[in-house]
């Protein structure tokens, strides 16, 4: 907040008397009841609170799950079948809450990252509350991922084992790595032992790490969909305006989510994670949950040796790490000084393929690398690179990107949908 | 199916199952309605309790179901006194006692169904080699669900002309790769319908697929129940938290 801390209208002498001494009600009133917000955000700005409201849901489903739950690799399926899912109270209404909360909660993310991109989100000021952002979805990430292990169904268990090997591609040190992360010489109890310890810890990462980006983001205030600086006119208190807009938007989404929950709960699980962890039985097709297909298909693009010093194996860990740290550099890379796809007539269309790409390299990850899945795998590799190292920079050179507006008066807005009523 | 047409409209056709309609993978499963399908869906009790009568004299012969516990008999609507009959016909390990003896009692309802084999070994031994698989979870392990597995139970046949059998194998176009260790295990009137119904092989595997259904989601109607009530109070929700949005935001007009 770069404005001075207003007091909040206090009633009761009490809690005046408790923020003289500890101003945690003035440092909520002013950054969630006062705190200036523009008055033209539209729904895409829902999915940030959506998905803080989301981490909450994972947290409190996954205390409780915990005190019902067994990390044990002999006991661990069946205290979630055969104890969570029939014999716990409600246990199959948490459990359902969690598995499909993970899925929830990377849409929303997703759909608030490509909002992010579309309308220059990451730029000057905002490059920290980007790259934060990018923190927490490597958080969300690892979290994930160790969750998914921790029913110790089949599809847990090979996941882990292709996941874990990953790491045995870094040269010299590889196989001992790995072996060091199992914590013996293949996926085993000590490795569920240990993603369990990592699992609880790493939610409270992302809190905090959401708490840095929240305090980032009340720096300069949120980015708009005309993507210009507003004045303080054009900028009305976060409540009641945007805790109405919240509650509503999150009505909306559970919905969606009570939908999964209710009526198609095993939608996302695959079929093999009910059949308990069995070393001797390889899954026909190792799929990893939707919301890593797009970086499976990158990791499994690359079929072939860098200049004979980067073996295949190495090459796609380092294509599938690579595509998510590029999005550290992103504010860099983009060199147009427009925020807003909306002024950006060439942008717009680059941004809308790259959607396409990601959606395809989903795809291909759901699929074998073989054939013509390999090849869109591939091209849409190249391409997911090609935007970011070389079609952002060029970009903002060449593109000549249309008047911006000085305020949301501006007549420069006049006769299009932008225009608010004045 | 069910779970590829809700994935793909969520538009997340992404986690479709690939490739199941390569030869290797099986014939496509027959589609059949099931009367636990939909939003409305729930089990039907009549086929329930002949279904377990199904998997009581025919699958549980090889096959354990150890999520299966006798008082869990309630759910297809058995009552007290038949699940406590039902149980008292098997027979239990149970101790060590006070002289540190294990001993053997009658079941009681709060008991695990018991597996046919003491363990896996002797489930292989007496199988030909292959292992027969816990039921408990079977619907939902297998692509396809319900209907998989009744398309397996009234799949096999002769195999097609000139294919080369496995030993110890028998033909089902259903199964993945075509032969199953699993011998044909329905053939009509191979049990007695309590209730008199014909019981021919199409009829015992609807309602030995319906149990199993209902064995791998016990909470289906509770669920289905509690949607409703969720999704109705929601969509209330929505509805004022719109029109009070819309009631706040005019102030800025």
């Amino acid at each position: 907040m770069s404005t001075e801390m207003q007091k909040p209208p206090f009633k009761s002498g009490v809690l005046r008397w408790i923020d003289e001494r500890l101003p945690v009600l003035t440092w909520a009133y002013n950054e969630l009841v006062v705190y200036p917000a523009p008055r033209n955000l539209n729904y895409w700005w829902n999915f940030g609170s959506l998905a803080g409201i989301m981490l909450v849901v994972q947290i409190m489903t996954g205390v409780i799950l915990v005190m019902f739950y067994t990390p044990h690799a002999d006991l661990a399926f069946d205290s979630v079948e055969g104890y969570i899912m029939r014999d716990v109270n409600w246990g199959w209404l948490l459990r359902y809450i969690h598995a499909n909360g993970a899925s929830m909660f990377f849409a929303l993310v997703y759909i608030h990252i490509f909002r992010g991109l579309y309308y220059g989100s990451y730029k000057k000021p905002r490059e920290l509350l980007w790259i934060l952002g990018v923190v927490i979805l490597l958080l969300m990430m690892a979290t994930a991922f160790m969750g998914y292990v921790l029913p110790w169904g089949n599809m847990s268990y090979w996941a882990a084992t292709v996941i874990t090997n990953l790491f045995s591609a870094i040269p010299l040190v590889g196989e001992p790595l790995v072996t060091w992360l199992w914590g013996g010489f293949t996926v085993d109890n000590p490795t569920l032992q240990r993603f369990f310890s990592l699992h609880y810890l790493l939610p409270f990462v992302i809190f905090a790490m959401v708490f840095l980006h929240l305090l980032a983001l009340h720096q300069f205030g949120s980015n708009n969909p005309l993507g210009i600086d507003l004045s303080k006119k054009d900028k009305i208190p976060f409540h009641p305006y945007y805790t109405v807009k919240d509650v509503f938007g999150f009505c909306v989404f559970l919905l969606v989510y009570g939908y999964f929950v209710f009526y198609a709960p095993t939608a996302f699980i695959s079929p093999t994670n009910f059949i308990p962890a069995d070393p001797l039985q390889t899954p026909t097709h190792i799929v990893p949950e939707w919301y890593f297909l797009p970086f499976y298909a990158i990791l499994r693009a690359i079929t072939f040796d860098f200049l004979w010093i980067v073996p295949a194996k190495l090459g796609g860990v380092i294509a599938m790490f690579a595509s998510i740290f590029v999005l550290f550099f992103l504010p860099w890379l983009d060199t147009s000084k427009v925020r807003s796809a909306r002024f950006r007539p060439i942008y717009k269309w680059f941004f809308w393929l790259l959607v396409i790409d990601v959606l395809v390299l989903g795809w291909a990850g759901a699929n074998p690398p073989e054939g013509w899945y390999l090849v869109a795998a591939q091209l849409g590799t190249l391409y997911y690179f090609l935007h970011f190292l070389v079609i952002l920079p060029m970009l903002g050179k060449i593109e000549r990107p249309l008047p911006l507006p000085s305020s949301l008066s501006d007549p420069v807005l006049r006769g299009t949908r932008s225009q608010p009523a004045s | 199916m069910r779970r590829m047409l809700i994935v793909s409209l969520a538009a997340f056709a992404l986690a479709g199952t690939p490739g199941d309609t390569r030869a290797a993978e099986g014939a496509r499963p027959l589609d059949r309605d099931w009367p636990q399908e939909g939003i409305f869906g729930t089990f039907d009790r009549a086929a329930l309790q002949r279904g377990f009568q199904v998997f009581k004299e025919v699958c549980a012969a090889c096959h354990a179901a150890k999520y299966l516990r006798f008082r869990d008999l309630a759910g297809i609507g058995l009552d007290q006194q038949t699940i406590k009959a039902i149980a008292s016909e098997y027979t239990v390990l149970d101790g060590p006692d006070d002289s540190g003896e294990m001993f053997e009692r009658p079941a009681k309802p709060f008991d695990v169904f018991p597996s046919p084999f003491p363990n896996p070994q002797a489930a292989r031994a007496a199988n030909g080699g292959a292992l027969p698989v816990d039921l408990s979870l079977i619907v939902k392990a297998r692509e396809g669900g319900d209907d998989y597995i009744y398309s397996l139970l009234v799949g096999y046949s002769d195999p097609p002309e000139g294919e080369e059998g496995l030993e110890g194998a028998y033909y089902n176009r259903y199964f993945p790769g075509g032969w199953i260790a699993m011998p044909p295990p329905l053939s009509d009137d191979i049990i007695e319908y309590a209730d008199g119904t014909p019981a021919t092989v199409e009829q015992m595997a609807a309602d030995v697929t319906q149990f199993l259904a209902w064995l791998a989601e016990p909470e289906l109607e509770e669920r289905k129940q509690l949607g409703l009530k969720f999704m109705l109070f929601v969509l209330v929700m929505t509805g004022i938290f719109y029109a009070y949005k819309r009631r706040v935001w005019s102030r800025l007009h």
